[in-house]
């Protein structure tokens, strides 16, 4: 009996910390969430003349995906994003963050171009107005222009199923 | 011995070298001890435990063109670190606000404390008072043995008596 406390602290101890271990202290969560879109107008990688903003998408579920041809874990998510452009139906807008403008050219090319349109944040000042730092990115904008949900790292279709689908579908559906 | 303490001198060096990475430039020196607290209290989100002083990562380094900029455009400490609260959260921040998320940050360690004290105060209380301390002093320790060495020398063997 002389023992039951230690054990019940050690317990719970062992509790916390086995708790602290499931989380990802990289996940910062995002103060964005639930405020509109911050705008910007940046020159578009196809056509530098013409100009991308995110008030040209109102009106319906869009997703801003930050990516760079530098970034390593974007390779990887790149063929769910080229399935997920040709499936879900919702328009996919790239913001190519502090990239090479050939290098995101070279990277279309080669690996197939799932976006609508791609945004190019030379000096990364927009990345820092959305709060970005891991590379890659994804955001859910909803038709009223504000942000759903912020994915940070290569987005899964575990991700899409769980996270992604259902905030779209309550609010579509009502 | 002479070049392991050379290296060693060398690893101090290393934090100071990359705060210098890229020296900023002001013209007030009010506004550049402003610029340098500020980058010290505001965490790196790539290096979560270097402060955006200390960080060479290329998100550090723009954000610490940010808040360049904005010091130089006379914006107030307040205002720039809100600017940065409001994009990344709390999180950038050293110090976080007290508020009931961050409650048990501020109030754990007390508590810990508390709680520390009080088992303490119970073990201590349990200890019997009267039990005579189990380590004399050293006076008591000499006497018990000088009183067994003279005991010796008044009863001696046997053999050595006749």
């Amino acid at each position: 009996m002389r023992y039951a406390a230690p054990l019940v602290l050690f317990l719970l101890l062992a509790v916390l910390l086995a708790y602290g271990l499931r989380l990802d202290p990289r996940r910062v969560p995002s103060p964005l969430i639930g405020k509109p879109a911050p705008a910007f107008s940046l020159p578009t990688l196809k056509e530098p003349d013409r100009h991308f903003s995110p008030d040209q998408m109102k009106g319906r579920f869009w997703l801003l995906n930050v990516w760079a041809s530098w970034c390593v874990a974007c390779r990887d998510e790149h063929p769910y994003l080229i399935r997920l452009a040709r499936e879900a139906g919702v328009p996919i807008i790239g913001l190519d963050y502090k990239d090479s403008i050939p290098g995101a050219h070279q990277w279309l090319k080669k690996l197939g171009n799932p976006y609508y349109q791609v945004a190019v944040d030379a000096d990364g000042r927009v990345g820092i107005d959305w709060g970005v730092y891991g590379v890659p990115e994804t955001f859910l904008i909803d038709p009223e222009g504000v942000i759903r949900y912020k994915q940070i790292g290569p987005l899964t279709p575990e991700d899409w199923e769980r996270e992604f689908l259902p905030l779209i579908r309550s609010t579509t559906t009502k | 011995m002479k070049p392991s303490a050379l290296f060693l001198a060398f690893l101090l060096l290393l934090p100071a070298t990359a705060g210098a990475i890229d020296p900023r430039r002001f013209d007030d020196p009010e506004q550049e001890a402003r610029y340098y607290a500020l980058i010290g209290q505001l965490r790196c989100l790539v290096c979560q435990n270097e402060s955006l002083a200390a960080s060479s990562a290329d998100l550090a380094q723009d954000l610490r063109r940010e808040i360049q900029e904005m010091i130089q455009a006379g914006r107030t400490d307040q205002e720039i670190i809100d600017f940065l609260v409001q994009r990344y959260g709390d999180f950038v921040l050293y110090r976080p606000p007290v508020k009931p998320s961050t409650l048990p940050l501020w109030l754990g360690p007390g508590l810990l404390l508390l709680a520390g004290l009080g088992i303490a105060w119970r073990v201590l209380r349990r200890r019997p008072a009267g039990a005579p301390p189990p380590v004399a002093n050293q006076a008591q320790v000499h006497a018990l043995l000088e009183e067994d060495a003279s005991g010796e020398a008044g009863n001696p063997p046997d053999g050595e008596k006749g």
